[in-house]
């Protein structure tokens, strides 16, 4: 455990500059919008005068220079103030945290779907390659990677919802069902259900398909050769050895996917209408909130540094040479 | 080639190349423009084989020009990616030191913000257009070969051929140029595949949520629209949805069909 | 004299490349004596190493095998693992990463001798001392890459015993390990097969590593068996104009075998 925990500060550490420059970056990109945050909200007012826009521009410092903007905007990042939302007229981290348990919910649904459906079948196809069930389960797979999820999102509606009506075309739970405990917990499961299919399917392929082509790797390793020699039962080769080495690279995927799936939940939150962290990015950019939009791609960042985090802990547990001095191949 | 998937994925994208250059041609009017009546059942009127949308536009003009939008997005994108990629890849790699640590720390950067979420933000403060669209997915796709080119240049680099070149006095950036690049770029013209279909998954998406270009046709404002009718026209947001999974399928075969020609061609070389 | 182990009649593997057919191995005869140590030596694509997967049942299923291995004193062909143990050149690779050492070790024990685990790795526990690896019992826990190459190769010789098989293929077990390391290994191997009594079949290119571990020595040549016999006869005598090359190699030292080999070719 030491050594992850070493390792853990390391990385966080170094994540520091990272983020200081995606702050930055952000900050500056949307410095470059038209308009600022005062032109927003008297559009979204419907008009003022020239006095309460010079009043306002100075409440949110806009009347200052860019450098002394982006020093106070760091400085309250230090204090975890966002900044405020100018289409909600709310704090942004408010808004943030009132919205991110829904995406991570979806996220981590779809992840688990796709990591432990997407190795299990990479298993099955790996364990005999060339065989017929290895190139049925790759085209399938890749065919099924070349899927965009919002669309692959309205087929499971089309099919699942409208013509079988086995679930919900959308939201994340029944409004004003006053279920609680157990029942409210199956009921947003329940309206969860085709929404993670929509953003897990991809990454099951994925998965599938590094499983495959890793344990097409892991089966000409002298190891492998070796457990032959010892007459070890087929099932116990083909997964202690062979798929147990080639889940390694699977688990740093795992991280490397983050972002992407963070992105891929906007499109199927808004597919799905589900008040998660994805579909208020596409708030924010429907009503020109600059500050909301700037919030929730740092903190997005810090989302994606953190699922890093976690997989590289679990990488070091499933690795015992991580961390020991010699460098994993 | 000679794999049956490359060959597939051969035929997939020759059909939407076809498909794209055919569009003005077949179909030279304003795809968006109104052209019968709204809700035109495909299979029923001959001059509208595919029907109309929900406002009366012909959707069989709209897929052909869409593909051309969505090619033109994907090349575009993997153009500017990799141009930008080896770019950066190349200086870090030659330069080492600060600027090299300067440099992967941006790159670091670029990655751990969602790529979709800064095509949005993008879009969103200098407005849709397709120019626009390209940089704004360029702006994700570009690490990937940032990483793939540096890392070659520091393999290629010490090897003996470099340093002669250097000790008969050649300018790092001439050898940069004439000895580190030829080798580096194989394994980067194999991560193209994966650019293009990105970029074209990811144009789609912002199309789909009314990000896209108002003035073209793409599958993704397609699938939009017909998402509207979803219950009683459903092939309208099903048909372009496949002509999305045929061109990134297509590349993807074509990009493995490639990949394995070449390591094929360098094994018995 | 009782019967051989293993009997090798007529024993060609050959591979299909690029239309053309490939001879590994070309009509080898071969008896193993049991309880012997027998030398297979030969250079690099001499077809010792396909010998010994031959032996083992392990050929890739695309080798196209003639022939046949007899096994008289056994009622069954021979298991893998049970009946023979097999030791690689690589004991870096030839042993799992991610999986500990007591699992592998005990490993073949529960899968041939029906032991569960806590009795299978009490016996690995017994072989890890019977092979001399320093805290055994804390090597039980460690994985691959804490142990030194040297190390590593003791542990792949305690896994291939575990099961007791009666025969033990080392197929350049100690070609990738240092001089006094190999020398700690064949002597090692020389005890191993003593108190166990059990049939030794060593394959190297090293021929005086052979002769000071084998009774009988076996000579490959361009996938033909090129010379056999007792030990000292083959080493005082040799036959074939390929042995005594290889022996006049061996002797003078300074002469770099490599520049050998290309005259020879």
């Amino acid at each position: 455990m030491h050594r992850a925990l070493t390792m853990t500060r390391r990385r966080i550490v170094s994540s520091i500059p990272v983020l200081l420059i995606v702050i930055v970056g952000t900050f500056l990109l949307l410095e470059a919008a038209p308009g600022d945050a005062v032109d927003a909200y008297l559009l979204s007012l419907g008009g003022g005068d020239a006095g309460l826009v010079a009043e306002l521009r100075q409440s949110y410092g806009l009347d200052q220079s860019i450098v002394k903007r982006l020093t106070l905007y760091v400085g309250a990042l230090l204090q975890l103030d966002l900044g405020w939302s100018v289409a909600f007229d709310r704090p942004v981290l408010d808004l943030i945290v009132e919205r991110l348990p829904n995406t991570l919910w979806l996220m981590g649904a779809a992840t688990a779907l796709a990591f432990s459906l997407g190795s299990l079948l990479g298993i099955v196809a790996g364990a005999r390659p060339g065989s017929l069930t290895d190139r049925t389960l790759s085209i399938g797979s890749l065919a099924l990677y070349a899927v965009p999820s919002f669309w692959l999102g309205l087929v499971l509606v089309l099919v699942f919802a409208v013509d079988l009506r086995w679930f919900p075309t959308a939201g994340i739970e029944t409004i004003a069902s006053g279920k609680t405990g157990l029942a409210r917990v199956a009921d947003i499961a329940w309206h969860l259900a085709l929404p993670v299919s929509a953003l897990g399917f991809i990454y099951l392929a994925l998965f599938l398909r590094m499983m495959r082509a890793g344990m097409a790797e892991a089966w000409r390793q002298d190891f492998v050769l070796s457990a032959r020699a010892k007459g070890l039962a087929r099932r116990r080769i083909v997964l202690r050895y062979v798929a147990r080495n080639a889940l390694l690279p699977l688990v740093t995927m795992l991280g490397l996917q983050a972002a992407a799936m963070l992105g891929g939940s906007v499109v199927v939150e808004s597919v799905f209408a589900i008040p998660g962290f994805g579909r208020l990015a596409h708030e924010a950019v429907s009503g020109r909130d600059a500050p909301l939009l700037t919030g929730i791609i740092i903190v997005s960042a810090v989302l994606v540094i953190a699922v890093n985090l976690l997989v590289d802990i679990a990488y070091a547990l499933l690795d015992p040479r991580v961390g020991s001095g010699e460098v994993a191949p | 080639m000679h794999s049956p998937e490359g060959v597939a994925g051969l035929c997939l994208i020759v059909l939407l190349a076809a498909m794209a250059f055919a569009a003005p041609l077949l179909y030279p009017g304003d795809p968006l423009a109104i052209v019968g009546r709204a809700l035109t059942a495909p299979f029923t009127d001959p001059a509208l084989p595919l029907g109309t949308d929900r406002l009366g536009r012909d959707v069989a003009a709209g897929l052909m020009h869409g593909a051309r939008t969505s090619l033109l997005v994907g090349l575009a994108t993997a153009l500017v990616a990799l141009a930008a990629g080896t770019l950066v890849g190349t200086v870090a790699g030659l330069a080492g030191g600060l600027m090299d640590e300067a440099l992967m720390r941006v790159v670091d950067a670029f990655q751990i913000v969602p790529g979709f979420l800064l095509a949005l933000a993008f879009v969103s403060v200098t407005g849709a257009s397709l120019p626009v669209i390209i940089l704004a997915i360029g702006l994700s796709a570009w690490t990937g070969p940032a990483r793939l080119v540096r890392a070659e240049v520091l393999s290629i680099r010490e090897r003996d051929y470099v340093a002669a070149a250097r000790v008969i006095g050649m300018h790092p950036a001439e050898v940069a140029l004439r000895e580190v690049l030829p080798n580096a770029l194989p394994p980067v013209l194999a991560l193209t595949a994966v650019i293009v279909a990105t970029a074209v998954l990811v144009e789609a998406a912002l199309s789909f949520l009314g990000l896209g270009d108002p003035n073209v046709v793409t599958w993704g404002s397609m699938i939009a629209e017909g998402r509207n009718v979803l219950r009683t026209a459903p092939h309208l947001s099903m048909v372009p949805g496949l002509g999305l999974v045929a061109t990134v399928l297509g590349v993807y075969l074509l990009g493995e069909g490639l990949a394995d020609a070449m390591a094929g061609r360098k094994a018995r070389g | 004299m009782s019967a051989p182990l293993a009997e090798i009649r007529g024993l060609s593997v050959s591979y299909e490349r690029d239309d053309a057919q490939s001879f590994a191995l070309q009509g080898v005869d071969l008896d193993i004596a049991r309880g012997r140590r027998l030398a297979v030596i030969g250079e690099s694509g001499s077809g010792k190493s396909t010998l010994a997967l031959a032996l083992a049942g392990l050929l890739a299923p695309q080798a196209r095998i003639e022939g046949s291995i007899g096994w008289p004193g056994l009622a069954h062909p021979p298991v893998a693992g049970r009946d023979i143990g097999m030791v690689f050149q690589h004991p870096g690779g030839s042993l799992n990463p991610v999986l500990t050492i007591g699992e592998q070790v005990a490993e073949g024990a529960v899968r041939h001798l029906g032991l569960g685990w806590r009795a299978a790795k009490s016996h690995a526990l017994a072989l890890l001392e019977w092979v001399r690896i320093p805290d055994p019992q804390a090597a039980l826990r460690a994985y691959p890459h804490q142990f030194s190459g040297g190390q590593r190769q003791r542990i792949a010789i305690a896994a291939a015993i575990a099961a007791r098989p009666g025969l033990l293929i080392a197929d350049e077990p100690t070609s990738a390990l240092d001089m006094v390391v190999q020398a700690e290994i064949v002597a090692l191997l020389d005890d191993l097969v003593r108190e166990a009594g059990m049939t030794l079949v060593f394959i190297t290119h090293d021929i005086a590593l052979a002769s000071a571990l084998a009774d009988d020595i076996a000579v490959f040549q361009r996938a033909r068996l090129v010379e056999k016999g007792a030990a000292h006869a083959v080493l005082a005598q040799p036959a074939h104009a390929y042995t005594k090359h290889l022996l006049a190699a061996q002797i003078d030292f300074s002469t770099p075998r490599l520049i050998d080999g290309v005259a020879d070719a």
